[in-house]
């Protein structure tokens, strides 16, 4: 895994039934693309995360497929409609076989 | 009254409304494109995409898609070496079909979105962003 | 404003009244609020010691609305996943008999102030202190630690988080007394020109800021946003490593990271910025 990968997420404490919420979320990580040379003239290999998924008790919030292009420390924004109570479950998936999951318990309003 | 050429692209179309500039795609991100559509016909409106039009830093290139109605939307750097930015599959869960991220751009470009509703049919759009190459290396 | 929210604000016709609008000339005159709470003021009148700059301006002010927006919500601004491993290394009980930093100091709001009046003369020491100096004197007489590297991530990481807890105080940097001596020293610096395009500081941040070098738009070269984190690297970057960039572009020999020119150029520069807000760690491109 790559060093000191820590991920940040802001959800909301709690909802009221078919409320919906903005969510961000960051995670350190170099997403080294596959495309830079090191001094040497040879190319770094590729390491980035390439699988973002945000779901509620189960459930798909989203899905995204990551290629080279997105940044380093990757951000996302998006926006859960909840059903009620329950807990989040964000995960990353790295090209070297790591998963990092942060969780995020909403209580309900 | 003599206009640069920022100034005439500002005038004639604004920045939000650069989605109509006509495409300039390469073979690999037609390729991405007719995949993602799966034979269907690729039409335009019902996806919007919110670039800067001019990016400070081609490092970090802050990027909006919506598409009300899509079960995905593909999005693809048409001048990177490769083609590839993200794609957004939205789940039952998803309140919005609106998401933001970052993205790396390698120089002046069209990004473009590509939307696939839930009736299968496949609307895109794209936004040119410049790059800017800074003056200070340090 | 960048051209795009002017034209928001305008639309189109009054661009073409005015005619030529595309050049920036000037820092712009955005408001920074970060995570609507801390009010951050961006512009005061110049201190006293300087003789050719009337408005001290915060570099926020010359950058894009996009990248201005990165340093309006602490979950945007990526610093602060630095920040969050500097929290962890605050706590971490690494010293040779078990000491973290928060074991002396607690919470790192004690240190709220602190990042203002940085550099400033240390009694004890004799010498003008930076962060760097007090964060290694920490790790290396009292807790029995190595120092870390000036420049290092965890100096970085952990100079970013210092910064964080003093946004919003005004910097308020000792120009006279012992450290006279040093910001005389640091002044020299800042006006004298060097390598091959023989640039000063001053050429640039002060003769030009607000213009474009190349596409770059200059600023005044104030440090209260930092250390910063820039886009080009994605990754924050030290006073210190910004001179050497600087001094390299002249195409110069450029003092080391850490020397006793660095420190009293940063002493000199950061009173330059007496009256503007610590705001580090930053977002600049």
């Amino acid at each position: 895994m790559a060093d000191n990968v820590k991920p940040r997420v802001r959800a909301p404490r709690s909802t009221a039934a078919g409320e919906t919420h903005t969510l961000k979320t960051l995670i350190s990580h170099p997403m080294e693309s596959g495309q830079r040379k090191d001094s040497d003239g040879n190319t770094i290999p590729r390491s980035i995360i390439h699988r973002f998924t945000c779901e509620f008790d189960g459930e798909t919030v989203i899905d995204v497929t990551m290629e080279p292009a997105i940044s380093t420390n990757p951000y996302f924004e998006f926006e859960a409609k909840l059903p009620g109570a329950g807990e989040f479950v964000f995960t990353w998936y790295d090209d070297d076989g790591s998963v990092y999951t942060e969780t995020a318990t909403v209580e309900a309003a | 009254m003599i206009f640069s050429r920022r100034e005439t692209l500002a005038l004639g179309l604004g920045a939000a409304a650069l989605g109509v500039l006509p495409f300039r795609v390469n073979a690999a991100t037609e390729d991405a494109i007719a995949e993602f559509a799966g034979g269907a016909d690729v039409g335009e409106g019902g996806v919007t995409l919110i670039a800067p039009e001019i990016a400070e830093n081609g490092n970090t290139v802050p990027i909006e898609v919506d598409a009300p109605g899509a079960t995905e939307v593909m999005v693809l750097a048409a001048g990177n070496p490769l083609p590839g930015v993200a794609t957004f599959e939205f789940g039952p869960l998803a309140g919005s079909h609106h998401a933001s991220t970052r993205i790396r751009l390698a120089g002046t470009q069209d990004v473009i979105a590509v939307a696939k509703m839930a009736d299968g049919s496949v609307v895109q759009t794209s936004a040119l962003v410049k790059v800017t190459i800074g003056g200070c290396g340090g | 404003m960048n051209i795009k929210a002017f034209l928001a604000v305008t639309g189109a016709a009054a661009l073409v009244a005015s005619g030529a609008l595309a050049q920036q000339t000037g820092p712009d005159d955005d408001r920074l609020v970060v995570n609507n709470e801390i009010e951050v003021v961006t512009d005061a009148p110049a201190p006293d010691h300087m003789e050719f700059v009337r408005t001290i301006y915060s570099g926020w002010r010359f950058r894009s609305d996009e990248t201005q927006s990165l340093q309006m919500d602490d979950f945007d601004n990526p610093a602060f996943v630095f920040v969050d491993q500097a929290i962890d290394d605050w706590n971490a009980e690494m010293g040779a008999n078990g000491e973290s930093c928060a074991s002396c100091h607690e919470g790192p709001e004690s240190m709220r102030g602190l990042r203002a009046e940085l550099p400033r003369w240390d009694e004890d020491a004799g010498e003008v202190y930076t962060m760097e100096m007090y964060v290694n004197e920490c790790r290396t007489e009292r807790m029995g630690l190595d120092a870390w590297g000036w420049n290092s991530q965890d100096m970085r990481n952990m100079t970013a988080l210092l910064a964080s807890v003093s946004r919003g105080l005004p910097i308020n940097v000792a120009t006279d007394g012992p450290v006279r001596a040093a910001w005389e020293k640091g002044k020299e610096i800042y006006y004298t020109r060097f390598g091959q395009l023989e640039l000063a500081c001053a050429n640039c941040h002060e003769d030009n800021y607000g213009r474009m070098i190349r596409a770059d738009h200059l600023s005044q070269g104030q440090t209260n946003g930092f250390p910063v984190y820039r886009l080009k690297q994605a990754n924050l970057v030290s006073k210190h490593n910004r001179f050497r960039g600087c001094i390299r572009d002249t195409r110069a020999e450029t003092f080391s990271i850490g020397s006793p020119e660095f420190i009293a150029l940063e002493l000199y520069v950061a009173s330059r910025g007496n009256g503007l807000m610590v705001e580090g760690p930053s977002v600049r491109n």
